[in-house]
């Protein structure tokens, strides 16, 4: 069965090596560009709205400030407080999202076909005329509160927290976004009013849209939603210095289970070796079990249920960070091994076979994660967001291809350096330094 | 779960597809296929469901469920461990699985052309298992660490346990899926085997195709696929442990230094849906809409987020689906400086209001209109709509029941919500629970 079952995985590929759908670039009467995919199946559109920018826009002593502007959109907007608004938008059966990043703000959003007017005219108000009544302000300044009161003891956000503190220092990255205890109690109206008049502005904006619309109709239903936004925001922060060296941190927290997270710095999007060093994850730590951390810490020691390593391309920083969580008396081992493995695929790279596999992966792959209308309008605006064309969709598995095992092994060289790969462990691991 | 996705699969609200484009077979060796077609995308999700959960282990043996669903990706007695994983991925496809009280599903995402190859790595593996010692040891460590990663290090984790094995006096839903670690340390060989060959066939199991399929092609692949493989003769018939009458209210405190935002949460025994029988769950779904769906119109949030400031989070939490007695759940997380007694009186008397005062008109339409709305959202994603069918038809329902469940939901009444609402929120089958950091700041 072995063999006959990967002969056959031969005979069929390749597989569908392109994505089947039709994007159509759209500009509203206004000037406000999107793509758009049209699937009239489903009596539905899901949109999604990134704009640039983002908590790396919070001003000096607001961190938290973009975060907490975000969450109040949808309480209280034009004549409605915020009982009045959710109770008009769950009589449409609309869904809005509002989320906030380290560079970008994301609203998303899902109405039904029969009232669609009505729901944008909703989501218009909550973008362009939020209230910010000082009540709803001082409930969700509470819930937000909780939550970093619930933060401050849970193991992967203080392995975070205390990760981005001592690799970013001031920089806004340095810090989360939902802000710091003392920054969000002291946070006022006037702060929310300026965060929003910096994060919602129209010429950062990237739109997605996929589902029961025309290209005729999504250009005035854009104009009507963010036409009366800000056309220009202020300046974004340069550049995060990168301040960790090689080494551990361990920050000790009574639990037993030891988690931690490493990195070093990464590669920026649009490095001419991302893909490269895209696909170089992928083998080493990003594709499930089949990765060759899973193999060694997971399937043959049995030291963790999951380890797995990304590429994080921010807009003002790059790393390249992993995860991994031990009991207290074997997280040593599991490091150790992680640390072997980085240095063995600096050293020697990856194998011809296990390029081969991992583009067969990645291209097939690509083509499935087009499926809902959610799915693609995320795909949508994120593409924009990261610069690339409509065509990219075609094109993005030629490149995949178009990798060679001289460069991504040059790439694991270049980019994996074992001596500086920095561990903060929380939790009290035993024999880890 | 085998392994934590980097996303979650999102399960969307209650609803189901139009009748037409879900086709159901049974082979003669009695296993059930359900084609569910979308032809938006060319991609095919392919689902195998056994009527096996942690809820059908024997005693002693928590966790063996579970167990087993990772030691299926240990190979057969022709395919290598992980090799499975090694040809979905290179399909571009992925593949995982997971365990619940009442069934263990495996299931692949691959391009629709591939799914013969997926069935007959599935089949194989329903029949073929084989694994080493050495994969039992190794493969122990690993559950070991999820339920560290799951449980140890969380203590809402660990008081949810707590509750729920307050809450059930006599049925398997008291023990946790993952196992409790005792019994976990002790699993063996035998003991998987022993689970593997009882439960693993196919008239215990249900085959869910979905997306860009032709029922016909499905069928004949199934056949040919998992046709051959005999029915299991011995399979018992399914009856667990029933609850006894719960006559008297539980209460406990769990203390854990690492909970920094004390709660409380309240547990009641209720009914699940049943088989032409579904209108008390129906009613039960909007009564837990109607106290805790809405963070600006429920009960609980009115009264206890903007009426007053005693909370900073409030929920109702009820799903239905359920092979025998489910649970409906509320809970409440006060603002600092307002005691858990202070939030539970509150809590109860919202509670208490609710049934003396009765059901908005406005807001039951408002939900109505949420859950028509919610069968078209529905429909984007097909893995959902997979997911709901398997749980369903392995939990005691069938596919008629799903299809009708939309209608039943359509036809609940006030009276029928309120009904249901003074059965099910009794003290004596309930279980309220205080989660703290220390006795201490209940002085």
């Amino acid at each position: 069965m072995k063999r006959l079952a990967l002969i056959l995985a031969l005979l069929l590929a390749p597989l569908t090596a392109r994505a089947e759908i039709d994007i159509e670039q759209v500009t509203s009467p206004g000037g406000i560009d999107a793509w758009l995919v049209a699937e009239p199946a489903i009596p539905f559109v899901a949109l999604e709205i990134i704009i640039d920018g983002g908590a790396t826009l919070d001003q000096p002593g607001k961190r938290g400030a973009t975060n907490l502007m975000m969450g109040l959109l949808e309480e209280g907007a034009g004549d409605m407080d915020a009982r009045q608004f959710q109770t008009a938008r769950e009589g449409l059966a609309a869904s809005f999202g509002f989320d906030t990043r380290d560079d970008s703000v994301v609203i998303t959003a899902r109405f039904l076909t029969e009232n669609r007017d009505a729901a944008v005219d909703l989501l218009r108000k909550a973008l362009t005329e939020p209230r910010f009544d000082q009540d709803a302000l001082d409930r969700v300044r509470g819930q937000v509160l909780s939550g970093i009161r619930s933060n401050a003891t849970d193991p992967n956000s203080i392995a975070g927290r205390t990760f981005d503190r001592e690799a970013f220092g001031d920089h806004p990255y340095g810090s989360p976004v939902s802000g710091t205890a003392e920054s969000v109690t002291g946070l006022t109206r006037d702060d929310i009013v300026t965060a929003h008049r910096n994060a919602l502005v129209r010429s950062r904006v990237h739109v997605g849209a996929a589902g029961d619309i025309t290209p005729s109709a999504l250009g005035p239903l854009l104009d009507d939603l963010l036409g009366n936004l800000p056309a220009e925001g202020p300046a974004r922060p340069g550049p995060a210095g990168f301040a960790l060296d090689g080494g551990t941190t361990v920050v000790d927290f009574e639990t037993p289970q030891s988690v931690a997270l490493f990195g070093h710095r990464g590669l920026a999007r649009d490095d001419e070796d991302f893909f490269a060093a895209y696909i170089l994850n992928e083998i080493l730590g990003g594709r499930g079990v089949q990765s060759r951390l899973m193999e060694e810490v997971r399937e043959k020691r049995g030291l963790t249920y999951g380890v797995s390593t990304y590429l994080v391309p921010k807009d003002h920083a790059a790393l390249y960070l992993g995860n991994v969580a031990s009991a207290n008396d074997r997280i040593a081992q599991a490091i150790a091994v992680i640390r072997d493995e980085w240095a063995r695929m600096a050293d020697e790279g990856v194998t011809a076979e296990e390029l081969a596999e991992a583009k067969t992966y990645l291209t097939g792959a690509y083509p499935l994660r087009f499926d809902g209308n959610a799915a693609i309008a995320g795909i949508l605006a994120g593409m924009q967001a990261t610069d690339l064309p409509p065509d990219y969709v075609e094109n993005r598995n030629g490149y995949i291809e178009a990798v060679t095992l001289e460069e991504i092994n040059r790439v694991a060289a270049e980019l994996l350096a074992p001596e500086a790969l920095h561990f903060v462990v929380v939790g009290q691991p035993e024999g880890v330094e | 779960m085998r392994f934590l996705a980097a996303l979650a699969v999102a399960l969307g609200l209650t609803s189901a597809l139009h009748a037409d484009e879900v086709t159901t077979t049974t082979l003669d060796n009695g296993l059930e296929v359900v084609v569910i077609e979308d032809h938006r995308a060319p991609v095919a999700v392919h689902m195998l469901w056994y009527r096996a959960g942690s809820a059908d282990e024997p005693p002693a043996s928590s966790g063996i469920a579970h167990f087993l669903e990772h030691l299926m990706f240990k190979g057969t007695e022709t395919m290598e461990p992980g090799e499975f994983g090694d040809i979905v991925a290179a399909q571009g496809g992925s593949d995982n699985a997971f365990t619940s009280y009442d069934y263990t599903a495996y299931f692949q995402r691959v391009a629709a052309d591939r799914l013969s190859l997926m069935m007959r790595l599935e089949a194989d593996r329903m029949t073929n298992l084989a694994v080493t010692e050495e994969d039992i040891t190794t493969e122990r460590g690993v559950i070991l660490e999820e339920r560290n990663q799951r449980v140890e290090n969380s203590p809402n984790a660990l008081a949810r346990e707590q509750m729920r094995a307050a809450q059930y006096l006599n049925h398997g839903y008291g023990v946790p899926i993952i196992g409790w670690k005792h019994e976990m340390e002790q699993l063996g060989m035998q003991d998987a085997l022993d689970f593997y060959d009882l439960y693993y066939s196919p008239n215990n199991a249900v085959l869910v195709v979905a997306g860009d399929v032709e029922p016909d092609e499905v069928v004949a692949l199934a056949r040919e696929n998992y046709g051959t493989i005999p029915r299991e003769p011995d399979l018992p018939e399914r009856a667990r442990p029933q609850e006894p009458p719960q006559s008297a209210a539980r209460r406990l405190v769990f203390e854990d230094p690492r909970v920094s935002q004390p709660y409380l949460t309240r547990s009641y025994l209720a009914p699940e849906r049943d088989s032409g029988a579904q209108d008390k769950a129906a009613a039960l779904t909007y009564l837990a809409e109607l106290l805790g769906g809405s963070s600006f119109n429920s009960t609980l949030a009115v009264a206890l987020q903007f009426d007053s400031q005693t909370a900073v989070y409030t929920s109702a939490y009820y799903s239905g689906r359920s092979l025998d007695d489910t649970t409906f759940g509320l809970t409440v997380v006060p603002e600092p400086g307002v005691t858990l007694q202070e939030a539970e009186d509150a809590m109860d008397a919202a509670i208490a209001e609710f049934l003396d005062t009765g059901i908005d008109a406005d807001r039951l339409e408002r939900l109505r209109t949420q859950l028509r709305a919610s069968q078209i959202y529905a429909r984007d994603n097909v893995q959902g709509l997979a997911r709901r069918y398997g749980a369903a038809l392995t939990q005691g329902l069938t596919v008629a029941d799903v299809q009708a469940w939309p209608e039943v939901l359509q036809s609940v009444t006030e009276e029928d919500i309120m009904a249901a609402a003074r059965e099910v929120l009794s003290r004596d089958r309930s279980v309220t629970g205080w989660v703290v950091p220390d006795r201490e700041v209940l002085q």
